[in-house]
């Protein structure tokens, strides 16, 4: 069983839904966005979304376009991401990771490598902003082969009609984009998510992860109850960036990102 | 509009396919939110092809708003000065606002219309869409938001206080370097927000699709125009057509028609910013590779990780990283040839169309003409050469004379 699935059977469980953190790779730097995401776990992260660094973010809001510049500034590199991955299994083997990028790193890398290679390194899943189900066979049987599940992206504009088709050969979990916007600028409310989620499991058996604009404790166990789970980005990003100083990392980044990261998920368990 | 000819099988014409693709190329890489609207929009896009009342809206505009059709100017003093193939200039810059992206904007904002839409963006380089979209919206009272990158306001302020005096507002954007590039990702995160009510009115023939195939319906008027005009005055069809590539619509405008006229030669001229292997260029077709950004797969500006590139031009409307689709798959296949032109030649090729011709063209368009003066005086006096001069160079004046160190 893919660790994914073994992940929301568990949380099943246990009755709730999961948290999942997510980090931009080589934010400010290699070595302190590895050690936060060896860190998060015991912080409550139950699977964890990887941001690949990509110069042309145009589905990002400003806090995660800043924080990709600071991850190729740093030296990200598909590569390098997934070497970093590597390093975070040697310490946890059943934590899914899940990368959250653009297509044209991995386009360059070549789709059927970058399969082999991420499932290799340990990564779960893959998310790809720009790469809408009419353009997903560029991955798809690469990605079967290799044992990679393609998140399946939905939108407050996907229609019932389009949502059995999006989620026709879905895989892993189903991923709502609960506004209509970028990243970090917006929330839905309970009431529209209330409304969203039922439309979405008619077509889908997989969990429903609800993420973009969910900031607070609150709207994450409100996400999480709703759906399957409360991706929590910017808001993250955000404390991050606010302790860095001229760019670098402090000692007080990686205990306020942590100790925001404990309170979500403190949230999401109660 | 695509005409019946132009979906006949053999055809160069008949793409893109139903996927929007041209071989490779293209496609609709936008992120799912967006995907209703793209196919929506494609829909719209039909509607409209099919309903003889938008193509006689369409015409009136262009002749009684845009001022079509443009005329096709025999250069004499140019051709002698070249002292070889007789040289024609595509005179798109006595187009309405001084460019042929008119011709792009007055068809989509009459769909844009259509579809109910009541808030426009744009992204703008050079400002000459900015500027001709801003227009269309004050004529029709439609809200106008043009993105436009910080660099680019600075090189092209002409062109920024028009817009603002056609009531648009221009939000400069400071991400990346502030060119192109960046006002394309910043409208595509507008569009996003603002599904609703907002059509994001694309400039060129970029984008996800149906924008490459519409953009360059809407500009083959140019093509179709040369290609009559031209056998009225030569009894024939031209031997070479040249025109300057940003994204590519006006190359696309006038290249498409000729297609399938084998012995036409066409020839895209990229600007080689610095040199082409001076790494400071934007030559996507000479110096980049196939990859996917701003919604199509196409040549590419980037480096070896799939980064994408700053481009550099001295022309802010031809520096993107990118090109249209259809023109990476018309190179692939040799339909079309795509040479390189660096600033320099685009500033000597400046002075001399204004000097034997009194018309000064945008600095886009001096590329295309730099090209020509490369070969027109390799070629027969019984050869014909068309150049598109795409736009008039006022808003160039502050750049060129910067250049030519005098202070204004
Ligand atoms: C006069 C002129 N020519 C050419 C271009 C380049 O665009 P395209 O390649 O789409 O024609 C521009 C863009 O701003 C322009 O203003």
């Amino acid at each position: 069983m893919s660790r994914i699935k073994a992940r929301f059977e568990a949380l099943k469980k246990e009755g709730r839904g999961a948290l999942i953190p997510y980090l931009q790779a080589f934010d400010p730097d290699y070595e302190t966005s590895l050690e936060l995401l060896k860190a998060m776990p015991a912080a409550g992260a139950d699977l964890i979304e990887i941001g690949v660094p990509f110069s042309d973010p145009s589905a990002d809001g400003p806090t995660i376009q800043a924080a990709a510049l600071r991850g190729l500034k740093a030296g990200a590199t598909l590569g390098g991401v997934l070497e970093m991955v590597r390093s975070f299994r040697e310490t946890d083997a059943e934590t899914p990771i899940i990368l959250m990028g653009y297509l044209n790193p991995i386009d360059s890398y070549g789709p059927a490598e970058f399969c082999f290679d991420a499932v290799q390194a340990g990564v779960d899943g893959i998310i790809v902003v720009d790469m809408p189900t009419e353009e997903a066979d560029l991955l798809d049987s690469h990605a079967r082969e290799a044992g990679l599940d393609i998140i399946s992206l939905v939108a407050p504009t996907t229609s019932r009609t389009r949502l059995f088709h999006v989620l026709k050969d879905a895989s892993g979990f189903v991923y709502y984009v609960s506004i209509t916007g970028i990243t970090g600028t917006g929330s839905a409310s309970q009431a529209q998510l209330e409304e969203a989620l039922p439309k979405i499991r008619e077509a889908t058996d997989l969990p429903v992860a609800i993420g973009f604009g969910i900031s607070t404790p609150e709207q994450a166990w409100t996400a999480s109850r709703i759906g399957d789970a409360a991706v929590v980005a910017s808001a993250l990003i955000k404390t991050m960036a606010g302790t860095l100083s001229e760019g670098k990392a402090t000692d007080k980044t990686l205990p306020a990102v942590l100790e925001q990261l404990m309170a979500l998920s403190a949230a999401v368990r109660a | 509009m695509t005409t019946p000819s132009s979906s006949l099988p053999n055809s160069l014409r008949s793409g893109p396919d139903e996927r929007g693709r041209f071989g490779v190329f293209g496609g609709r890489f936008v992120a799912e939110t967006l995907m209703p609207l793209v196919l929506e929009l494609e829909e719209a896009y039909r509607a409209a092809q099919a309903d003889p009342a938008f193509r006689e809206e369409l015409d009136y505009y262009y002749r009684d708003y845009v001022g079509r059709p443009s005329p096709l100017w025999f250069a004499k003093r140019l051709t002698e000065e070249l002292g070889g193939a007789k040289v024609y200039l595509k005179r798109e810059e006595l187009n309405h606002t001084g460019s042929h992206k008119l011709n792009n904007v007055m068809g989509q904002i009459l769909l844009a219309r259509r579809m109910g839409k009541t808030r426009i963006v744009a992204e703008t380089g050079a400002g000459q869409h900015g500027v001709a979209t801003a227009t269309v919206c004050a004529l029709f009272g439609l809200k106008c938001v043009i993105y436009m990158g910080a660099t680019d306001v600075e090189r092209q302020k002409p062109n920024v206080f028009r817009m603002h005096l056609l009531g648009a507002e221009v939000k400069p954007v400071t991400a990346g370097a502030g060119t192109l590039k960046d006002a394309m990702n910043e409208a595509m995160r507008d569009w996003v927000a603002n599904v609703a009510d907002t059509y994001f009115l694309v400039g060129t023939v970029a984008g996800p699709h149906p924008y490459p195939e519409m953009v360059r319906d809407f500009q083959s008027i140019i093509g179709t125009e040369v290609k009559e005009q031209i056998v009225r005055a030569e009894g024939r069809l031209p031997d070479v057509i040249v025109a300057a590539i940003g994204g590519g619509s006006n190359a696309m405008g006038i290249f498409h028609p000729f297609l399938d006229d084998e012995d036409v030669r066409l020839i895209g001229v990229e600007a080689a910013g610095l040199g082409l292997d001076s790494g400071k260029t934007a030559a996507s077709i000479s110096r980049g590779r196939s990859g996917v950004l701003h919604g199509n797969r196409t040549y590419l500006l980037q480096d070896k990780h799939g980064q994408i590139e700053e481009a550099h031009s001295i022309s802010a409307g031809l520096d993107y990283p990118g090109i249209g689709p259809e023109h990476s798959w018309l190179n692939d296949i040799g339909r079309a040839e795509y040479v390189g032109v660096t600033d320099q030649e685009a500033l000597d090729a400046f002075q001399l169309l204004t000097r034997t011709e009194g018309i000064i063209p945008a600095l886009e368009c001096a590329h295309g003409l730099a090209h020509v003066m490369k070969i027109a005086p390799e070629m027969p006096k019984d050869k014909i050469i068309v150049l598109n001069v795409s736009g008039r160079g006022d808003k160039d004046i502050f750049t060129v004379a910067s250049h030519l160190g005098v202070n204004l």
